[in-house]
């Protein structure tokens, strides 16, 4: 998600054009599969209970190697980002404001940055 | 989800907007990023915002501007992006019981504003207030959805027009992790939850040599199974010893 490519490379029109219709297409149909389909069917108890997790168990995978090995920083571990990350959770979690979850994470990024730099 | 003020009088479509306004200083570094990138990999400004209206899902937009760069065939390009979207097909799941007896019409339009913000927002709210009815949860969703989505498209174009007059020291790639950590840390509210999140930051690390970002789709399906299994346990648990 945050692969920057140092190259200015050239993306053939067609397949440009041709991902971002079918990607836009191909999306929409995950984000309908159920909400579309299933309607106002009765979904049973076991899978609303899995259904329960789902920010939980995407979100945290999803950014994991961002954290641990960011782009950024060429894949190597960087302790500014993973002090960001800590502090994030940290004030997420005590204080269940996640407002100031992302002002405390941005903050401490810049300082790490700053006084590691 | 956001803020605890505890005025009950404001309406769902203003605790929507309330609650989604952390996440437009998120949303705004996120799509400048995008657009820098894209100009990067020589999109034009129209390219740009078309790909971030028709697609609205900046991982996947990421993961598909990458592997074209890279000169990935097609094929791969798409299940590569569509895998990362996978997620919204759970996230559609878990609408449902909420949304699905919605008209159809109004299901496309969430299905098309399903994304990882709107979601979170509404998982959280819809689990809160158990008394709203279906067109309390409309109202809310598209509050969450106003100052969000428009955003996202605008700053895709600012992006794409600053180009790469943005310094790197600014560290915008992290702007999405701190959002996502920022979303998750307040539902760590349980031991399954905490537990799931776990299951999932280790899998997703173990399995990252997948192609396809097959590893990230393990890695939720195992942290699903696994918070909803310790929850029956620890409920079963709860009732033995009651």
């Amino acid at each position: 998600m945050n692969a920057l490519s140092q190259t200015t490379a050239h993306i053939d029109r067609t397949t440009l054009w041709t991902v971002i219709i079918l990607l836009g297409l191909g999306s929409f149909g995950l984000r309908f599969m159920f909400t579309g389909l299933v309607g106002n069917r009765a979904m049973p108890e076991w899978v609303l209970r899995h259904l329960r997790y789902t920010s939980v168990a995407v979100l945290p995978g999803l950014i994991a190697s961002a954290v641990f090995f960011p782009t950024a920083t060429g894949g190597v571990p960087d302790p500014a980002r993973l002090i960001a990350a800590a502090t994030t959770i940290a004030i997420g979690v005590t204080t269940r404001n996640v407002l100031w979850a992302i002002v405390g994470g941005a903050g401490s990024l810049y300082l790490a940055l700053y006084l590691l730099g | 989800m956001a803020f605890s003020i505890g005025k009950s009088s404001i309406s769902p479509f203003g605790q929507g907007i309330r609650d989604a306004l952390p996440f437009v200083l998120v949303i705004i570094p996120f799509g400048v990023v995008f657009g820098v990138v894209a100009t990067e990999a020589g999109l034009n400004v129209f390219e740009a915002l078309t790909f971030s209206v028709v697609v609205i899902a900046g991982a996947a937009q990421f993961t598909a501007l990458q592997l074209m760069v890279d000169n990935t065939p097609t094929v791969i390009v798409l299940i590569s992006a569509l895998a990362v979207n996978l997620r919204m097909a759970m996230y559609s799941a878990a609408l449902t019981p909420h949304i699905g007896m919605a008209p159809l019409w109004q299901r496309a339009l969430i299905a098309y504003f399903t994304i990882d913000q709107s979601f979170a927002c509404a998982d959280v709210a819809y689990q809160k207030h158990r008394d709203w009815g279906l067109d309390q949860k409309l109202r809310y969703f598209a509050g969450v959805i106003v100052p969000i989505c428009p955003l996202w498209y605008l700053a895709t174009v600012i992006g794409a027009w600053a180009g790469e007059s943005i310094p790197d020291s600014w560290a915008l790639d992290f702007a999405v992790p701190i959002t996502f950590l920022a979303i998750v840390a307040p539902a760590l509210r349980s031991l399954p939850h905490m537990a799931a999140a776990l299951i999932s930051v280790v899998l997703a690390l173990t399995f990252a040599f997948l192609p396809y970002n097959l590893g990230l789709l393990i890695a939720a399906i195992a942290a699903m199974l696994v918070g909803a299994r310790l929850e029956l346990i620890l409920n079963r648990r709860a009732g033995a010893a009651a």
